[in-house]
């Protein structure tokens, strides 16, 4: 193919011209993906790596690093019972804000699987705090409903749950709801997902179905869930990788407090890295939650077999 | 029941079931609501009725006082140095992500399908664990306090844009290159004139996302920047929101609000592409 992209005006006798080497199929296409390549290498592999160094060693990003083998890692693990609690309120905000957030994405999706314009407006309101979620602004105003005397605080008072003035943001036991809530708030894009899911499942399981005698709960874990499940998978992957990078939302509301009961793993990480400068130690955290997400990952990637059906693999 | 027939059931139906979403539309869009309106109270409303929604008397003084901003920098920097950032960064991870996806999508190359794994696995990368190491490297290089961190790696492709271009080229059918290379067309040319114009929609929705994202980022910022005079908008936000100094909640409410204002508009002006993007590449928002 490449050697016939050389016209016969500027072939002529030199056949190793120019313009033949950069038509060359893989010239062009290291020529495209150059960029990506530099960038990986640069951005992500240096970084990778340098990281792990840095995670053996004694670092506060002035003077020069100073090796002390695993000791990190054991500080880790043995002696810093903040990290360790940062670990498990981790754990607690990944296993309740994605499984919700993939519930009520599924819900409201179903809710809205057809209709017209009317239905169309409803999805795009939903789907309007997934967009600015991620912001401050939201975060402020979030501080402000769940505070003292806040609209939630008010809603409590009202049905009778709550006597006075309460903050869910400064007790202790309630802040990490509060960031979770507002995660799950923010279902937005799971549930376009889902309503791209739905609409590929052909009607003619459902009437299929139908004609069977099945009912309308029966249709749903029998048609629904198993033609959609590739669709849960991919998002429970990418819900649960950013449950565990949470940080905006954490710092700014609860700013990890009250005694360090939203301090989620990568708010510690910043604390940690770049308020205590203790970079050896941070890079130690960042290789763990490598780690974590990883075999995180593994697990889902290796349990699918059980419960995601691909049409192309004859499906159930 | 018994006394309707099966229509006028329907109809009931229909009706509660717009009653209900209706209900829960106000009750997702409430935060919004209650920082539009509360951004149009007066200190002493804010103070007394928290929990009204409406103010007692508009009062639109709040987003002139907010605009002063703090530390004798007003909010025209902080908003003209998101939209510096937000551009440069935006633009060069747009055209970035196209030339590497065309590249993907496009070109036999040894080691072809090596990358194209690597560049998906890297869509996983979370950004915050390579932070330390960044930080260290952009120190040597003399960025820390710069925009530089915040732009220059858009510009080495973005491997979420990469990959929603490619899908969207695979969809072209090759006829159209196959058409143009016997017309002595090279790969290069064909991408600039055959590929490009027809991708459009894909670099649309690319481009609302990372404006989204560059805009909203507060982790980058907060590392990079610590003059003042250098905040983006979502720093600034934080700062002068800070419970702790915080005096005129009016103006706190009208700068927050101004600032998701952008991101408002660009929503409904372009939501047709975002729920495209999002369903075709089934990636988060």
């Amino acid at each position: 193919m490449a050697q016939s992209a050389v016209r016969p005006a500027q072939g002529k006798q030199q056949n190793f011209s120019f313009s033949k080497f950069i038509n060359n199929e893989n010239t062009v296409g290291y020529v495209f993906i150059g960029l990506f390549v530099i960038g990986f290498l640069v951005f992500t592999v240096y970084p990778l790596f340098s990281s792990l160094y840095y995670s053996l060693t004694k670092y506060d990003g002035l003077s020069a690093p100073e090796w002390i083998g695993l000791k990190n890692y054991t500080r880790m693990f043995t002696t810093d019972i903040r990290y360790q609690k940062s670990l498990l309120i981790t754990f607690i905000y990944v296993f309740t804000s994605v499984p919700l957030r993939l519930i009520f994405a599924l819900i409201v999706a179903m809710l809205f699987k057809n209709g017209g314009r009317v239905v169309a407006a409803y999805r795009t309101l939903f789907y309007l705090p997934s967009v600015i979620g991620g912001s401050v602004a939201v975060a402020v105003i979030w501080r402000q409903l769940w505070g003292y005397g806040g609209i939630i605080n008010k809603m409590f008072n009202a049905i009778g749950l709550i006597e006075g003035d309460f903050s869910f943001i400064a007790s202790e036991s309630t802040a990490l709801a509060t960031v979770v809530v507002l995660a799950v708030w923010q279902f937005g894009s799971p549930m376009l997902t889902f309503l791209a899911g739905l609409k590929d499942i052909p009607v003619s399981y459902y009437e299929a179905a139908e004609v069977d005698g099945a009912n309308g709960w029966q249709r749903f874990w029998k048609i629904t869930l198993p033609c959609l499940s590739p669709v849960i998978f991919f998002n429970l992957i990418n819900q649960m990788i950013s449950g565990f990078m949470a940080f905006t939302q954490a710092y700014i509301v609860t700013r990890g407090g009250p005694n360090d009961a939203t301090n989620l793993y990568v708010v510690y990480l910043f604390e940690k890295s770049f308020t205590s400068r203790q970079m050896g130690y941070g890079s130690a955290m960042a290789w763990v939650l490598i780690v974590i997400v990883g075999i995180m990952t593994a697990i889902l990637f290796n349990t699918q077999h059980k419960w995601v059906f691909y049409e192309s693999k004859g499906g159930k | 029941m018994a006394l309707l027939n099966y229509t006028q059931q329907k109809k009931v139906g229909r009706v509660v079931f717009h009653i209900v979403v209706v209900f829960l539309c106000f009750l997702m869009t409430y935060p919004l609501l209650y920082m539009l309106f509360s951004s149009f109270k007066t200190a002493q409303d804010i103070f007394q009725h928290p929990n009204s929604l409406f103010p007692q008397e508009w009062c639109f003084d709040n987003y002139p006082n907010g605009w002063r901003g703090f530390g004798g920098v007003t909010f025209t920097t902080f908003f003209g140095n998101s939209l510096f950032v937000t551009i440069l960064a935006v633009l060069g991870q747009v055209a970035s992500s196209s030339l590497v996806a065309y590249g993907f999508a496009r070109c036999n190359f040894k080691g072809r399908s090596i990358w194209l794994a690597i560049m998906i696995v890297s869509m996983m990368m979370p950004a915050q664990v390579l932070i330390i190491p960044q930080y260290i490297m952009f120190n040597s290089f003399g960025w820390i306090n710069t925009f530089l961190p915040l732009i220059v790696p858009g510009y080495f492709g973005y491997p979420f844009f990469i990959f929603l271009i490619y899908q969207f080229m695979q969809g072209i059918p090759r006829d159209l290159d196959e058409a143009a290379f016997i017309d002595g067309c090279s790969k290069y040319g064909i991408y600039i004139r055959i590929i490009l114009p027809l991708v459009k929609p894909a670099l649309v929705t690319s481009l609302i996302f990372a404006t989204y994202w560059k805009w909203d980022d507060f982790f980058g910022p907060m590392i990079y920047l610590s003059d003042v005079k250098k905040y983006t908008i979502s720093i600034a936000l934080k700062m002068f929101t800070d419970p702790t100094s915080v005096s005129d909640w009016g103006a706190s409410y009208a700068m927050a609000m101004l600032s998701v204002l952008p991101v408002i508009i660009l929503f409904f002006c372009f939501q047709k592409y975002l729920v495209e993007g999002i369903s075709t590449t089934g990636m988060k928002g």
